[in-house]
């Protein structure tokens, strides 16, 4: 168990090396992820220029789901996000590479592309959060720390498991890049905002297919002591870790599933 | 070592723009071959005969559609990862080495990722440096390598786990004379040293000529040849080439046992079977010889010729 991790950390380590060979560019690179993550930051602000509540919410609680569910992106992003470059192994048949090898063939693909200026769009949520638990009256206990703690992990458990499966994609349509976006990017708007303003079928998609709810908005009402606007049971509020662990099941056997229909590339 | 029966692969191929029609393709259609261990043996056939194809259902990287793979005793698409220790590969055209980072920097970290001992490793690379001349580009970033460098990166790269069984795909192509040398030196070394079962593929008949002993020949994914180098030409390519380059032009020659190709000038083509010596003797008594050279078909017209002889 430990020795995986040993190799990931040389592998992340050689990708941090490479990327401080081009120092500006990375510097440049850091910057922007943070701007044009407090860009999408200034969305929310805009929205709530012409409505004081979103439903039930608040700006500062809508703050707080943006947060965590940035905080968990960027950290995803950051440690499994190999996804905007898999497509392209797939197409132009360097997975071929990973499969000779004695290793997980996913295992690889996460430790290929560690991307230090993610950290750029994690920091801007960071000062969000630390903005919103300021001016928040929440009512903090052991629980609600736990919870706290507990919820960032999870969250990214479950962006990678629904980022894997759409990734799997990608050995059908071979380009399947955009497609896949509408997992990554696509979940964490998703994620962001309270799924009691969205439709029924979408909440529901959200609740019990692709189960973004669970990244941010069932940990948060628990957080924020709110009463669930949908009258959902209580005990989805701590479903958060059960939900990343089963995400996991489901996101491997997506992945060996998709492996073996792997087609390569002529040459 | 390596058994293959009736294997095939086929692809579903879509086709048309609008209403597309799928066709399948057959990439590999039932072939069956046995090697032996420490055999050095070389994969031949045209471009897109299906040897790529072949030599990834070996490695694992393929799943095939029939037939049975035994590559070291073990299916490879089941037991990927076990395979994986047991064998190296290098594909000419896909990089493993790490782009951005000194040469040593790969090593290294393939040596965690196939997990070798210390000193085995330090080993091997001490070797591989002596044999493929690698120290003085060994700190340079990958990337800034020429061709030749890069690809005596590759082999060492796919031989430090120190495998039984090596797969390479078109290990010289688009190298100069010397580095395609000092490949194959490395490869007979590897043979015989170390006993490693080498199959290549190649378009290169040179490689086949100064390394292999047997040859198998795959054209539109049947094979159509599984035998030795010499059987292969006394049947196929008996007909060489004689270039003579006399001391001025003369009309064509007429020579017992050979049919004058070509002529430029001072320069004469004859086309020849049997030995060389007496065609040599009978053209210098013929015309003043100056110099002289022979040469051997290459694998596309041996292909050629192998459809074109009846009964086989």
């Amino acid at each position: 168990m430990v020795e995986p991790v040993l190799v990931w950390r040389r592998l992340v380590g050689a990708q941090i090396r490479s990327q401080f060979q081009y120092r500006v560019s990375f510097v440049l690179d850091m910057l922007g992820n943070f701007l044009i993550s407090f860009i999408d930051f200034l969305a929310v602000l805009v929205l709530f220029h012409n409505t004081t509540r979103l439903g039930v919410w608040s700006v500062r609680e809508v703050a707080f789901l943006y947060a965590m569910s940035s905080i968990s992106f960027a950290l995803t992003d950051l440690l499994v996000g190999h996804f905007d470059q898999f497509p392209q192994k797939i197409r132009d048949g360097t997975f071929d590479i990973l499969l000779v090898r004695p290793r997980s063939t996913l295992f690889q693909v996460i430790g290929s592309d560690f991307q230090m200026r993610r950290l750029g769009k994690a920091i801007q949520g960071a000062l969000v959060l630390g903005y919103v638990i300021s001016s928040l009256a929440i009512p903090w206990d052991v629980g609600r720390v736990a919870m706290l703690v507990v919820m960032v992990p999870s969250a990214i458990v479950i962006f990678a498991s629904v980022w894997t499966v759409g990734s799997c994609l990608a050995f059908w349509t071979t380009d399947g890049g955009e497609f896949t976006n509408a997992f990554t990017y696509g979940g964490n708007f998703l994620a962001q905002y309270p799924i009691d303003i969205f439709s029924t079928w979408l909440r529901r998609f959200l609740a019990y297919i692709v189960p973004l709810a669970f990244v941010c908005y069932f940990p948060a009402l628990y957080i924020l002591d709110k009463p669930d606007p949908l009258g959902l049971p209580r005990l989805l509020q701590f479903s958060s870790p059960l939900v990343a662990l089963l995400g996991v099941g489901v996101g491997g056997l997506a992945w060996r599933f998709a492996v073996r229909h792997y087609r390569s590339a002529g040459g | 070592m390596i058994e293959v029966e009736r294997l095939s692969k086929q692809f579903v191929v879509r086709r048309g723009r609008f209403r597309r029609e799928r066709v399948v393709v057959d990439a590999v259609n039932e072939i069956s071959f046995r090697v032996e261990r420490g055999e050095l043996l070389g994969y031949l056939g045209p471009n897109g005969a299906g040897k790529s194809t072949t030599i990834k259902m070996l490695t694992g990287i393929l799943v095939p559609s029939g037939g049975r793979v035994s590559v070291a005793g073990l299916d490879p698409s089941k037991r990927r990862i076990e395979l994986a220790k047991r064998i190296g590969a290098m594909f000419g055209q896909r990089i493993q080495l790490w782009w951005d980072l000194p040469l040593i920097d790969s090593f290294e970290l393939l040596r965690h990722i196939y997990k070798v001992p210390a000193d085995r490793y330090r080993q091997s690379l001490a070797r591989f440096r002596e044999v493929l001349d690698l120290d003085s580009f060994l700190h340079t970033p990958v990337r800034q390598l020429s061709l030749g460098q890069r690809i005596r990166g590759e082999l060492t790269a796919s031989m430090l786990h120190e495998p039984e069984l090596l797969f390479l795909d078109e290990p010289t192509i688009g190298l100069d004379v010397v580095a395609k040398q000092r490949v194959r030196d490395f490869l007979i070394e590897i043979n015989r040293e170390r006993g490693v079962t080498v199959l290549l593929t190649t378009h290169d008949l040179g490689d086949i000529e100064r390394l292999c002993k047997r040859l198998l020949v795959i054209d539109h994914g049947s094979l159509i040849w599984d035998g030795g180098i010499d059987e292969l030409k006394e049947r196929y390519g008996a007909e060489r080439m004689l270039i003579v380059d006399l001391e001025q032009p003369v009309p064509p020659l007429q020579i017992e046992g050979a049919v004058v190709e070509k002529v430029d000038g001072p320069r004469q083509w004859l086309r020849f079977r049997g030995p060389a010596a007496d065609l040599t003797a009978r053209v210098a008594s013929s015309a003043r010889l100056v110099d002289l050279q022979i040469a051997e078909p290459d694998i596309e017209e041996i292909v050629r010729r192998i459809y074109s002889v009846p009964g086989t």
